[in-house]
């Protein structure tokens, strides 16, 4: 074995199983390469690389974003309010992973309650991107994607709500997955906005996608929006899109707002796409363009609502006071950062009798619009591809003034979050030595097929898996 | 108040008897020492979300089909947001716009609706009051946190203090009956809050309204809204206006304090509840639901009257349910007393009780009914049986052991009576002179001779009629 580091998770998983390395091997050289992380990736590591499970993912370590639950362990979500909490209980798919024998390496970094496209809402210090250090890794799971990108993580999980997972494995050069609303369980995962939190796997390839899919989804009578998966994930290992028909949005296809050389590693993917078997079509998704103000309605609305519980009363962070208003006012003012208080206030806002009809019932109905869109595309086509992301990664601190221009990092990806489908991000190549992400998305529970296509993609594009770390 | 309405509308918050709470799997025991029945989802922990307990839901369709409400094929749930430390995660689940229940009718009340929610922690504030003004601190007990409530809403239809309270026992009975919940109002698992208006009688426009919380017993729920019915009678009187808030009725001092007025009211910004499922009622929830469903108390009071007893006491053993279960324990026995006979001796009983409730005095139901059967056939007087009565109050035991000790068996027949009529008539010479001249209203002072001389042991029916032919008037 020359250096265990190189594998992916499936590659480790079955060296494993046919004895050609100690697992604590593989357990001890992440952990070292977590302590050695310079790209504040990890929130928290254990003292001691953790002990290797059993099962079919017996000794793979697993890097967790900060915002699962993790018993015993610090769950911050970002937040100073939650600075030092330790839950009781761990969260579903997490437990999932460890039931198949993974064992959890770290607590990675992100955006506070998984607000942001740049992880430079966290309260813990932004993330730095591997491919250039003075630029954001994207975000909310910044630390995720940053950590399996600059190798010091075999796979990681995020959550991704309006493109959490999506856009940050763009922006690093890596695969990451949104499975279809429901098929992870969210129990125990630290909401940011219920009707569109969803886990799933951050990873070097698609196959690992894959795997970590398979053993975190699953219908959980503790999560009553939870449903699971009607078939068992496999391991793609299609190399051919015959017969495959790909959509490509006109709205999104002009290429106003989008880089040009997102646009031109995008239009050399459907090149491939072709050369695959598969026919590109153009499709019309008229609502799509509003899905973003929309999402910027509904996401914060019921953020407004689930942090309300950080109180001060029961756990985590309390600025004491003499009274109650005054107790609440200062934790919370104290607690939660600039965008988090930003969006609590716009939700309570579209929340507030008077304007409910206007903004919340608003978005709503241009939700169903949405996924009635994307519904009838996906009864002519099999995917909707688009790029992941308008941009490559930004540099620090270029558009945290102005929250709009960050917003609208989620173009692509928040129409398929409000429907509710899943959708995958895969490296497209490069522009301007920086990673450019390709989405592949399909209808509801249509997993299998899309990581099928992602790997045929992923084959014909052929993108070095490891520039990062020789680059850095 | 000469000329004014009240019109008043309740809420009724009913804590169900469900094993476990609303939304998570922790018991509803009371009495728990504090937070000791608690979970990540009822503390409202980071990450935990509620999973609907399906028992509830069958409890409300349970009142839903007692009351004669519709029952929503599909109703949703809500979140209620506000802020303050007995509610964990920041916002109560409740339903809102499509609750399990609409409309339906209770005796003379109707219903508005029936809606599922989950309950608040309870707050305990230390110091002398046991109120939050004056506390020196307040701490959180989140053991009833999450414990599944039926919130019954009635409409505006009632109109004074003393029929809302006979109401709500009549709806306690038929909760209690249903086995829904303990209905106890001391526990707080039955809990009232009034709507108050007054308006010129006879005016179909409703006043300004209050809303009078958490009233706690029968007793102060009619004294409460007693008193702001007097209170709103004396501003309007005045030309005063009656300001729309919330106020608290202090049963210790009578006093009526504002909580918060209209401008201080909360915006709960209700938008459904992402994390939970619609509820959607199936033919088989329904049909298990009916099965459930026992006598109510106006099945019962229809049986009651069937039985031939008289509208009042048919009401009277319905609506109050501990009495009519004591009868209805009675009456198997079956010891040969007409089922009124048996009735009248039942309320009698209930009446000699502080807490009205037959069963937790010493006297058994096999006890009432002898005691009944025994003055039915007039074996003892009416009077001698109110003697039994008090001794079985007292001190429990048997009616006939009670009647052979104290000698309280009737005195009947020609031969015991008709000597003591005669001492009686020749003792009172005058008032057997004005009885033969067919002047009977005297013929008290005669029976009260005779009842003396028996101890109350002789029937005045037959007293009146040894007089008669005693005096030759046939």
């Amino acid at each position: 074995m020359s250096d265990i580091g190189e594998l992916t998770a499936v590659q480790a998983a079955e060296a494993i199983a046919g004895g050609e390395f100690d697992p604590a091997d593989l357990a001890a050289h992440y952990h070292q390469a977590a302590a050695v992380d310079d790209l504040n990736a990890f929130t928290w590591t254990p003292d001691e690389p953790p002990a290797p499970g059993e099962g079919p993912l017996g000794g793979l370590p697993v890097a967790v974003k900060d915002l699962f639950c993790t018993e015993g362990i610090p769950s911050q979500s970002g937040s100073k309010i939650l600075e030092g909490y330790r839950p009781p209980y761990t969260a579903t798919a997490v437990g999932n992973l460890q039931q198949a024998g993974a064992s959890i390496q770290g607590k990675t970094n992100q955006d506070e309650f998984a607000m942001g496209s740049s992880n430079e809402n966290s309260a813990y210090g932004p993330v730095l991107n591997p491919w250039d250090r003075t630029r954001v890794p994207g975000g909310s799971s910044g630390g995720s994607a940053a950590a399996v990108a600059a190798g010091s993580a075999l796979w990681a999980l995020g959550t991704d709500t309006g493109g959490s997972i999506r856009q940050p494995a763009a922006l690093c050069g890596i695969v990451g997955l949104k499975p279809t609303y429901g098929a992870v369980s969210r129990y125990g995962m630290i909401a940011f906005a219920s009707s569109l939190d969803q886990a799933g796997p951050l990873t070097r390839d698609v196959r690992d996608a894959a795997l970590c899919l398979r053993h975190m989804a699953g219908r959980d009578r503790a999560d009553a929006t939870s449903v699971g998966l009607p078939e068992e994930i496999e391991l793609p290992n299609a190399e051919r899109l015959d017969g495959i028909r790909l959509a490509v949005p006109e709205e999104f296809a002009g290429g106003e707002g989008i880089e040009p050389g997102v646009l031109a590693a995008f239009e050399a993917s459907l090149e491939k796409a072709k050369e695959l078997g598969a026919t590109v079509e153009s499709c019309s998704l008229p609502t799509a363009p509003y899905a973003l103000s929309a999402y910027y309605v509904l996401a914060p609305a019921e953020a407004s609502s689930n942090l309300a519980r950080y109180d001060g009363v029961r756990y985590g962070m309390r600025v004491d006071e003499d009274a109650l208003v005054p107790m609440y006012t200062h934790t919370r003012h104290d607690g939660f950062g600039p965008e988090v208080r930003r969006r609590i206030l716009i939700g309570t806002y579209a929340l507030s009798s008077g304007y409910y009809d206007a903004y919340y019932g608003r978005a709503q109905r241009v939700r169903t619009l949405v996924a009635r869109e994307l519904d009838g595309v996906f009864s002519q086509a099999d995917f909707i591809v688009t790029p992941t992301s308008p941009n490559v990664a930004f540099e620090l601190g270029s558009k945290t003034a102005d929250p709009l221009a960050m917003y609208l990092n989620d173009l692509f990806t928040v129409p398929f979050s409000l429907a509710g489908v899943p959708a995958i991000s895969i490296p497209a190549g490069l522009s301007e030595g920086l990673p450019v992400g390709l989405q592949i998305a399909g209808p509801a529970f249509s997993e299998n097929r899309i990581l099928q296509a992602a790997h045929a993609m992923e084959k014909a594009i052929g993108f070095d898996q490891s520039p990062a770390r020789t680059a850095a | 108040m000469a000329g004014l309405e009240p019109v008043i509308g309740l809420e009724i918050h009913v804590q169900l008897r469900t094993r476990t709470k609303m939304f998570c799997g922790c018991p509803t025991e009371f009495g728990a020492p504090p937070n000791t029945l608690t979970c990540p989802v009822c503390l409202g922990l980071p990450g935990a979300l509620p999973v609907a307990n399906a028992e509830a839901i069958h409890y409300g369709l349970m009142i839903g089909m007692a009351l004669g409400s519709e029952l929503a094929p599909r109703s949703i749930f809500h979140r209620k947001n506000y802020f303050y430390p007995d509610l964990a995660k920041g916002y109560q689940i409740s339903q809102y716009d499509q609750p399990l229940c609409l409309g339906g009718q209770l005796g003379d009340v109707e219903i508005h609706r029936v809606h599922l929610e989950d309950d608040a922690a309870k707050l305990n504030h230390a110091g002398a009051s046991g109120r939050i003004h004056g506390a020196d601190a307040s701490v959180v007990d989140f053991n009833r946190g999450g414990t599944p409530l039926a919130e019954i809403v009635t409409e505006p239809s009632l109109h004074s203090a003393r029929q809302a309270a006979e109401w709500l026992r009549l709806l306690r009975t038929t909760l209690r009956q249903l086995g829904v919940s303990d209905v106890n109002m001391e526990e707080g698992s039955l809990r009232c809050d009034a709507n108050i208006s007054l308006r010129p009688a006879g005016s179909g426009e409703l006043g300004t309204k209050t809303e009078l919380k958490n009233m706690n017993s029968f007793r102060f729920i009619e004294r409460g809204i007693d008193a702001e019915i007097a209170r709103q009678a004396a501003l309007i009187e005045a030309g005063e206006p009656v300001l729309q808030e919330t106020l608290h009725f202090d049963p210790r001092s009578g006093s009526l304090t504002s909580l918060r007025s209209k401008e201080e009211a909360h915006d709960y910004r209700y938008f459904p509840e992402p994390d939970l499922a619609p509820v959607v009622i199936t033919d088989e929830m329904l049909e298990r639901a009916r099965q459930a469903l026992p006598e109510l108390p106006l099945e019962r009071e229809q049986r009651l009257l069937g039985l031939g007893l008289n509208a009042e006491s048919a009401r009277l053993l319905s609506w109050h349910g501990e009495t009519g279960a004591f009868f209805d324990e009675a009456l198997e026995v079956d010891d040969g007393a007409s089922p009124q006979a048996l009735a009248n001796w039942t309320t009698e009983l209930a009446g000699r009780l502080d807490s009205g409730d037959p069963a937790e005095s010493k006297v058994t139901p096999q006890a009432l009914s002898s005691l009944a059967a025994m003055v039915d056939s007039g074996k003892v007087t009416q009077g001698a049986g109110k003697q039994v009565l008090d001794r079985l109050v007292a001190d429990g035991g048997e009616p006939e052991a009670i009647v052979a000790e104290e000698e309280l068996e009737a005195v009947g027949g020609a031969d015991e009576l008709a000597p003591i009529v005669r001492a009686a008539l020749e003792a009172n010479p005058d008032v057997a002179e004005k009885l033969k001249g067919g002047d009977m209203k005297p013929i008290g002072v005669i029976v009260g001779y005779v009842m003396k001389e028996t101890r109350g042991r002789a029937d005045g029916g037959e007293v009146t009629a040894l007089v008669r032919s005693e005096l030759g008037l046939g």
